[in-house]
């Protein structure tokens, strides 16, 4: 579909034209003539029509939400999601830090220790979702594509710690072996078959 | 008073207070239905097959609501409120008759509660009482937005009831009798015998009168959602609210009733097929009501009342005259 008639916005050229728009009447003799053209024009059945015509066509666009969902964008910033390393299925985290120092609302907390073959480890990795306003810095700033948003946005548990634990948000092993881990595509991706969802605005009916 | 005809009394009134109240519950269903269809939505979908059940479910939670009288309300009156609406609906329906008679077991059933001399002014007048409901209870809830709502329900009321009765006064001068089976046997020989064919002015007066007295969408300026909350709703939950809407649907049901008997033949000659088409006029009648509710927008209460006493009034009166001239030479 060609977008040129949306984006043209010369009025001097295409289909622009002026509306011609009576004055409104001023003497009493122009308002009842108003009056009876109005009565006699029949518009309120234009308007029953149109209603009855979409109920016959029957083009329901209703998603029925908990059995129907729509798919989500990849640049949606929902709970966030810890990945693995393709090559060796270890966490790709390396405990640089830069998530906690660059988090606004100050909601991740990392910690990390040497451990016994002297590599660097995290030891501890919380985020506070209470706190977090999925501002999406840290995983801008993720040197390592380590911490990503993912899409799962049906949010509601009994407790909001449920869902800042570092082993929940990483990429389960078995997941991971299956080669089934969702790679972040980037920041400015577009969502999937977008192009075919664009529509006319639907002003002319 | 003989016990057969109280028994036969009773049983009728005990029969159409849980069918029209049933049916009140079912056509909120169809509303939601209909409205959603002309919409492309689906509407109740969860509750039972295709939402049919969305019925119980409402009327569950609103008997289990807690009954709030809020602080600084009047009352005694804020409590009768919703009873009169309720209560004048149904006894508006004593005297519509809503099948042909029939026999059971060898007894001619009547299925009108009481064929009184004075029908239609009867109805119309119980009917006009229901609007001491809103009237009340947008006075005594202590909120601004249900006394705007008493104001405008004062409004419409003294707009509508004149067109209505004029309306109704011309086919009453052809008839003769103010009770509906009269007018039923005055039409009785056939489509080209309906009143609608020589009172069309008046049929559609009666019509549109008939929005304004229930409330429905054109003139729905009582309960104005997007203006004023829910007017005279807005301070009732609960029962009490549920009866308010009780009222409404029923009121839509009976004046469904109303006008096929008046205008469109009603149950014609008696027979099985005539009471179908009766069924059939109150179920446009009554899908007419959500059609237009789908459809148009509301009007204003001023508007209402130049539409009531400057365009309708007059006409109603001029077709008056008419009708009496033409009936007298």
């Amino acid at each position: 579909m060609s977008l040129e008639a949306f984006n043209n916005r010369n009025v001097t050229e295409g289909d622009y034209f002026l509306c011609d728009i009576e004055d409104y009447p001023q003497d009493g003799w122009g308002k009842f003539k108003r009056v009876v053209k109005r009565t006699f024009r029949g518009e309120l059945f234009v308007g029953l029509w149109v209603v009855m015509r979409e109920m016959i066509r029957f083009d329901i666009h209703t998603i029925q939400y908990p059995q129907e969902k729509m798919p989500i964008g990849p640049r949606y910033r929902a709970v966030h999601q810890m990945k693995r390393l393709w090559e060796s299925d270890t966490e790709r985290c390396i405990g640089c830090g830069l998530c906690e120092k660059i988090c606004i609302s100050d909601c991740i907390r990392i910690d990390t220790r040497i451990d016994e073959n002297s590599r660097k480890e995290v030891s501890e990795y919380t985020i506070n979702l209470g706190r977090c306003i999925f501002c999406g810095y840290c995983a801008e700033v993720c040197p390592e594509l380590a911490i990503t948003h993912g899409g799962e946005y049906e949010n509601a548990s009994e407790q909001r710690e449920h869902f800042l634990i570092y082993e929940d948000m990483l990429t389960p092993i078995d997941t991971m072996k299956a080669g089934k881990q969702l790679e972040f595509e980037g920041f400015g991706s577009i969502t999937p078959h977008e192009d075919e969802r664009v529509k006319k605005t639907p002003l002319a009916y | 008073m003989d016990s057969a005809y109280l028994i036969e009394t009773i049983i009728k009134v005990v029969v159409i207070l849980l069918v029209f109240s049933a049916l009140a519950g079912i056509g909120t269903y169809f509303e939601r239905k209909v409205l959603a269809f002309m919409q492309r939505r689906l509407g109740p979908m969860n509750v039972g097959p295709y939402g049919v059940l969305q019925f119980g479910a409402d009327a569950i939670k609103l008997f289990t609501k807690e009954d709030i009288i809020p602080t600084g309300v009047v009352a005694p009156i804020f409590k009768i409120a919703p009873v009169i609406t309720a209560a004048t609906a149904f006894m508006a329906a004593a005297a519509i008759p809503f099948l042909p008679s029939f026999e059971i077991f060898g007894y001619e059933v009547h299925p009108i509660v009481s064929d009184i001399n004075v029908g239609i002014i009867y109805i119309l007048g119980v009917m006009a009482v229901g609007l001491y409901g809103p009237l009340l209870g947008g006075m005594a809830s202590a909120n601004k937005y249900s006394l705007i709502s008493a104001a405008r329900a004062a409004a419409v009321f003294i707009s509508y009831e004149v067109v209505t009765g004029l309306a109704a006064l011309a086919p009453i001068m052809m008839v003769g009798s103010l009770s509906l089976i009269d007018f039923n046997n005055y039409q009785a020989g056939g489509i080209s015998n309906w009143i609608v064919w020589s009172q069309p002015v008046a049929f559609i007066l009666f019509w549109i009168a008939a929005f304004a007295e229930t409330g429905r969408t054109p003139f729905h300026l009582i309960a104005n959602d997007h203006e004023i909350i829910d007017g005279f709703g807005t301070e009732y939950s609960g029962m009490r609210w549920g009866l308010f809407f009780i009222g409404e649907y029923a009121n839509m049901f009976f004046i469904s009733f109303v006008i096929p008997l008046l205008f469109l033949g009603g149950y014609g000659d008696g027979s099985f097929l005539g009471a179908l088409g009766l069924l059939a006029k109150v179920a446009f009648f009554f899908f007419f009501f959500l059609w237009t509710r789908a459809a148009w927008p509301d009007v204003r209460p001023d508007q209402l009342m130049w539409l009531c006493w400057k365009v309708l009034m007059p006409i109603a009166v001029i077709n008056v005259v008419i009708t009496g001239f033409v009936m007298m030479f």
